[in-house]
C-alpha cells in the first residue's frame, strides 16, 4: 500500500509574522520557513506504517513554489521514500490543493492519503476533507491514532469533548492532529540521503488541474491590540479587582 | 445587507437539544439580512428539531431523521447538506470539531471555496477571519455563488434560545454513504461548564509540574467559581491535563468573561486562543512571561501559594 502525504511550507511556527503597511497582507520576505508542523506529523505517520510493514511506500507531494523542494527534501530526511512538486507560483488556495492532489491520488492509487489538519498561515482546515471529498473517499479528521488491518484504518479523533473512533474502508483520507506521535528528530545522514531520493517536479497544467482563486483577499490588517493592564501585588487585591472594578465574580 | 441571502445553518445538537455553538451561527447567519433556515440532521432526533424551531429569528428547520446520523459521520450530514444546498446563498457551519470536519465536504462538492472560522461579517460575501494565530486578520470576498462559512462562535453573540416559532418540515434521508462506520467514544462527563461556553475558565500551563499538582491546585478553585478547565499546549503536552482541554490556535478557542491563566508563559498560539476574553488574569513567578502583555490584572507570584490562597479568599 503507498501511502500520499502532502505537506506544505510555511512561515515557520516561531515567526511573528508582520502585517505589511499597505494592508496586502503579511510580509514574509526573509523569514524562516519551514514545513507545517501538522505535516511532519503526517510524514511521521507514514513512515511508521512503512517501518511496520503496513505501507510499502510513503510519497510526499507539495504544491507551490519551487523552495518547496527544500520542504519535499525535510520529507524524505524523515524518511519519505520519493517526492512530487506541483510547481507554481500562483496563489493556492485549499480548494485548488485538493484538487491537484485528487489528480494525483488518481494519478498513484495510494490506499492512504494522510495531510496535516491544519495549515498553520492561514489557519484554514480544508485540504483533507475538500480531497476526501473530490476523490469521493472516506475521511477521518484529527486523528490521534491510526490502526491499519484488512482493508480498513481505526481511526481515532479528537472530538469536542473527548475522543471518537471511526472505522473507514481503504482507501481513506486521514488527517493529523496534534498528539498523533512526535516526528523524529532528522539526522545528517539522512538529510544526506535524501539528496539522491527521487524528485519529481509537475506543472498543475500537466495533471490538468484548474488552480483559480475562489476567495480574493481585499486586505490584510492588523487585530485589535489588547493593552496590557495593571499588576496587583497580591491575591486580596486580585479578588478586590475581580469583585468590585471588573465584577466578574 | 442585501436581502436576497438565504441562508442554512447546520445545527450542532446531541438529538435531544440544541448544542450552544448553534445559536451564535443564527446570529450570524441573521446579519446576512436575509432568512435563515436550520438543518437538524440526527437520529431521534425530534427535542432537537423543536428546540431549533423556537431560536429567535428562525424562518424554518429543515429536519432529516435516520440512524445514519447517529454519529454525525461526515460523509452522510455532507450528503444531505448537499441535497439542499441549490436552495441557498449561504450554508454555515459553526467551526467546532464537527463543523471543521463536514463544512470543507460541502464546498469542495459544490467546487467552492470555503471561507473558515469568520469573526465579522462586512457584507454578505466580504468576511473577516484571522490568519496567522491571530496575528492578522484577513477580509476575503467569496466569488463563489454559495458561500460555505464556518463561524468562530466567540465573533458573534449567542441568539435567544426561545421567542421563535418556526415551521418543522421533515425531509426523507438521504442514502447511508456507507464509507465509514462509527466504532466508539470516550466522552469524559463531569458537571463543568462546557470549555468553549463558559463564564469563567481556570487554565493552567506547564509550571504545575504534574498532573497531580494540576488537578490538586485547580480543581478546587474552578469548582468555587463554577469554572471550565483549560490547559495550555505546554501542559497537555506533558500529560497534564486531556488534549481537548487544549486552548489556543489548534486547540479551543475561548472567550470567557474571565480567564484565569496560571503557571502559563503566553505564547502566541495560546494567546490566539483566550485574548478576546472580557478579563483576563495572570498568575505567573516569571515577571518576563508574555501573558502579562495582555492581562488586566497580572500577579507575579508563585502560583503553588497564591492559588490555595486565592482559593480561601473567595
Amino acid at each position: 500500500m503507498k501511502v500520499l502525504v502532502p505537506v506544505k511550507r510555511v512561515v515557520d511556527y516561531n515567526v511573528k509574522v508582520r502585517v505589511k503597511s499597505d494592508g496586502s497582507g503579511v510580509d514574509i520576505a526573509n523569514v524562516k520557513m519551514s514545513m507545517n508542523p501538522f505535516d511532519e506529523i503526517a510524514i511521521e505517520e507514514g513512515v511508521r506504517l512503512r517501518e511496520k510493514g503496513v505501507a510499502t511506500e510513503v510519497i510526499a507531494v507539495s504544491c507551490g513554489v519551487v523552495q518547496c523542494q527544500e520542504t519535499l527534501r525535510t520529507a524524505m530526511a524523515i524518511g519519505a521514500d520519493r517526492a512530487i512538486l506541483v510547481e507554481t507560483t500562483e496563489e493556492l488556495q485549499p480548494l485548488a490543493v485538493a484538487k491537484l492532489l485528487k489528480a494525483l491520488v488518481d494519478k498513484e492509487q495510494p490506499g492512504l492519503v494522510i495531510l496535516g489538519k491544519q495549515a498553520i498561515d492561514d489557519d484554514c482546515n480544508q485540504t483533507g476533507q475538500m480531497l476526501a471529498a473530490l476523490a469521493n473517499l472516506p475521511q477521518a479528521t484529527f486523528a490521534s491514532k491510526i490502526e491499519v488491518a484488512d482493508g480498513f484504518a481505526n481511526v481515532t479523533r479528537e472530538v469536542d469533548g473527548g475522543l471518537e473512533t471511526l472505522r473507514v474502508k481503504l482507501p481513506a483520507v486521514v488527517t493529523a492532529d496534534l498528539r498523533l506521535n512526535e516526528p523524529r528528530y532528522v539526522t545528517l545522514p539522512n538529510i544526506m540521503k535524501a539528496k539522491k531520493k527521487q524528485m519529481d517536479v509537475l506543472k498543475p497544467a500537466d495533471l490538468g488541474v484548474d488552480i483559480k482563486s475562489h476567495l480574493k483577499t481585499l486586505k490584510v490588517s492588523e487585530p485589535p491590540k489588547r493593552g496590557a493592564g495593571i499588576k496587583v501585588p497580591d491575591v486580596a487585591t486580585l479578588v478586590a479587582k475581580l469583585k468590585n472594578e471588573a465584577k466578574v465574580i | 445587507m442585501s436581502d436576497a441571502s438565504k441562508a442554512l445553518v447546520i445545527a450542532e445538537h446531541d438529538n435531544a437539544g440544541i448544542r450552544p455553538a448553534t445559536f451564535n451561527v443564527v446570529t450570524a447567519a441573521s446579519q446576512l439580512g436575509g432568512s435563515v433556515d436550520v438543518l437538524v440532521a440526527g437520529s431521534a432526533s425530534g427535542g432537537a428539531a423543536t428546540a431549533a424551531a423556537a431560536i429567535s429569528g428562525v424562518a424554518k428547520v429543515i429536519h432529516a431523521d435516520g440512524d445514519l446520523f447517529a454519529h454525525g459521520l461526515a460523509e452522510n450530514v455532507a450528503a444531505q447538506v448537499l441535497s439542499l444546498a441549490p436552495g441557498y446563498s449561504h450554508i454555515l457551519f459553526a467551526a467546532t470539531a464537527s463543523g471543521k470536519n463536514i463544512a470543507p465536504r460541502v464546498a469542495a462538492k459544490l467546487d467552492v471555496g470555503q471561507i473558515s472560522d469568520i469573526i465579522k461579517i462586512d457584507s454578505p460575501d466580504t468576511f473577516e477571519r484571522p490568519i496567522y494565530a491571530g496575528s492578522a486578520i484577513a477580509t476575503v470576498q467569496s466569488l463563489d455563488a454559495i458561500k460555505v462559512i464556518t463561524v468562530r462562535t466567540t465573533g458573534f453573540d449567542p441568539a435567544p434560545a426561545s421567542g421563535g416559532s418556526a415551521a418543522i418540515e421533515s425531509l426523507t434521508p438521504v442514502a447511508n454513504a456507507g464509507m465509514s462506520t462509527f466504532v466508539g467514544s470516550e466522552i469524559a462527563r463531569n458537571d463543568r461548564p462546557e470549555l468553549t461556553f463558559a463564564k469563567i475558565i481556570v487554565s493552567g500551563g506547564r509550571a504545575l509540574g504534574s498532573s497531580e499538582k494540576f488537578n490538586e491546585l485547580l480543581t478546587p478553585l474552578a469548582d468555587k467559581l463554577g469554572a471550565a478547565l483549560g490547559a495550555s499546549r505546554a501542559a497537555v503536552d506533558a500529560g497534564y491535563a486531556p488534549n481537548d482541554w487544549q486552548v489556543g490556535q489548534t486547540g479551543k478557542i475561548v472567550a470567557p468573561q474571565l480567564y484565569i491563566a496560571i503557571g502559563i508563559s503566553g505564547a502566541i498560539q495560546h494567546l490566539a486562543g483566550m485574548k478576546d476574553s472580557k478579563v483576563i488574569v495572570a498568575i505567573n513567578k516569571d515577571a518576563e512571561a508574555p501573558i502579562f502583555s495582555v492581562a488586566d490584572f497580572g500577579l507575579e507570584q508563585d502560583l503553588f501559594t497564591a492559588v490555595p490562597e486565592l482559593v480561601a479568599a473567595l
